[in-house]
């Protein structure tokens, strides 16, 4: 635990190195959350009375999803770990003092919280003082922003555990890019990172609501727009645990069995 | 030109060395364009038109965008991943030889996996002109092929631009996506949808609105649709020859970094 701790620190504080590309990062999600919420402006300007969403939701929706990019992409790819599956160099990882699993984890989960502490505030404060459609509607009490920010974490937490899947995969497919983009592509539909979830046909609500996904993105989104009432929002963070912990042994376990085997040529 | 041929053959020859990755990539990036496809479907039916816009005009619409942006993709990937040339000091051995650079920075690279998306989106555009309810003239048909042939110019251009700043910045500048990504996104949908001045700026800056909504009100007999603007995607032509200007200024002043 400590090992890890100290991990997610040194991300923090090498993502932070970087200030002039989160600066540019910056502008192009403003540009893209602008585009999205233009798009669903204009949809809904002649639209029907009731879509299932109201615009001010599918706004708060969309800049919030700009702002938590980071945590809620469900594929960051990092070459470094790719390098050290294919190369072989993953010999010295085994040798380090503590569990494969969690070290990866703790790297994947410091990086991407080291981004978005420096992308979040920024864009939350800009798009707060935007005008009135375009701008965020803040939760309606204290108590759906704490709800919000604990169903946040743990979606997080399940965006890494599922990202560690994938990378799990590579040690069995030796060519982590057509598969994974193909994994990539669909998951992210199904997590409403294309449109939120209420938007979608029943019969897709229907998929979706079965499978983890929307877990990730949709559900703390909702919870903080208020779509998703307080009761209801609770029920959900304990779903959440649960599929958590079925996704992080899944991971750990197929990671046990496939270190054991792992055959690391000389050279 | 047979020059460009030959490198484009080699290039062919190495990348489907790797068959089976070849076809996997090429089958993902397919699907890319799929789920926005999906997403626009969506919301179509849960609204109905998106400011008197129909489904099958607006996939049209999408069509010729991602037509438009996987040519580019395949044929200027050298200009897209360019700052690595720079950064590397590759760029000094293409200085060297007796050719064009922008030749050999275009035939530098293609990325033939974007065929995936290419067809898909070949496939869309036939669909959505069989939903259209007028018969397809020979002006309509050309009007189609200059907003492909000029969605692809202003590509090139940017990709161009963006590459000549790498001359002067090395590192590649996350920034530009607004213009090239945010672009291809943007273009999906008929310009007309968005705020004015979004539509001003890609009017007169940058001209996507030429090859877009303009134009394509012409071919869905939009009752505002003028005749002449079936020729605007011609316009295009006008960013190319600054960005060509702006390339040669920035070869004359390029320092190598030495490496």
């Amino acid at each position: 635990m400590r090992s890890s701790w100290a991990i997610l620190r040194l991300r923090f504080q090498l993502g932070l190195q970087y200030r002039a590309a989160a600066l540019a990062g910056l502008a192009t999600q403003l540009f893209f959350g602008f585009i999205f919420i233009m798009v669903f402006e204009a949809f809904y300007a002649f639209g029907p009375k009731d879509p299932g969403m109201t615009l001010e939701q599918v706004i708060t929706y969309s800049w919030l999803k700009q702002a938590f990019l980071s945590l809620m992409m469900l594929w960051i790819r990092d070459n470094e770990l790719f390098q050290l599956i294919t190369s072989g160099n993953i010999a010295y990882e085994l040798c380090r003092p503590c569990r494969t699993y969690d070290f990866w984890y703790a790297k994947l989960l410091g990086q991407r919280l080291a981004s978005a502490a420096l992308r979040c505030l920024p864009i939350l404060i800009i798009v707060l003082f935007l005008p009135a459609p375009y701008g965020l509607t803040p939760p309606a009490d204290a108590a759906s922003l704490l709800l919000f920010f604990i169903a946040l974490m743990v979606g997080t937490f399940m965006v890494v555990a599922i990202s560690m899947l994938i990378y799990i995969s590579v040690f069995v497919t030796m060519n982590p890019s057509g598969s994974i983009l193909l994994f990539a592509v669909f998951s992210e539909f199904l997590a409403g990172f294309i449109i939120p979830v209420p938007l979608m046909p029943e019969w897709m609500q229907r998929i979706v609501y079965m499978l983890p996904f929307h877990y990730t993105v949709d559900f703390p989104l909702r919870i903080f727009t208020g779509h998703i009432p307080k009761m209801e929002a609770i029920q959900g963070i304990g779903m959440q645990l649960i599929w958590l912990s079925v996704l992080v042994l899944l991971g750990a376990w197929l990671m046990k069995r496939i270190l054991r085997k792992v055959v690391v040529q000389g050279g | 030109m047979s020059l460009y041929f030959r490198y484009m053959i080699i290039l062919l020859k190495s990348q489907l060395q790797y068959r089976a990755s070849f076809i996997m990539l090429t089958i993902g990036q397919c699907l890319t364009p799929l789920t926005s496809l999906a997403a626009m479907y969506f919301l179509f039916e849960r609204f109905g038109q998106i400011k008197g816009w129909t489904f099958h005009e607006v996939a049209l619409c999408f069509a010729v965008t991602h037509i438009a942006f996987s040519m580019t993709e395949i044929f200027a990937r050298g200009f897209d991943t360019f700052p690595s040339l720079v950064r590397d000091g590759e760029f000094d051995r293409l200085l060297l030889r007796p050719r064009s650079t922008v030749l050999q920075v275009l035939g530098s690279k293609f990325e033939f996996t974007r065929l995936g998306k290419f067809a898909f989106s070949v496939g869309l555009l036939a669909w959505a002109m069989m939903q259209m309810p007028t018969p397809w003239t020979t002006i309509k048909l050309m009007t189609l092929g200059f907003m492909i042939a000029g969605g692809v110019l202003i590509y090139l251009s940017i990709f161009m631009m963006a590459a000549t700043l790498s001359f002067w910045t090395i590192q590649g500048i996350e920034i530009v996506n607004v213009l090239t990504d945010g672009g291809r996104e943007m273009t999906q949908y008929p310009l007309s949808i968005y705020h004015q001045r979004i539509r001003r700026f890609f009017t007169f800056v940058v001209p996507f609105a030429c090859v877009n909504y303009l134009p394509l009100m012409v071919l869905v007999d939009h009752k505002e649709a003028q005749s002449w603007y079936a020729l605007l995607p011609l316009v295009s032509v006008l960013l190319l020859i600054p960005s060509i200007g702006i390339w040669r200024y920035g070869v004359r002043h390029y320092r190598s970094t030495g490496s």
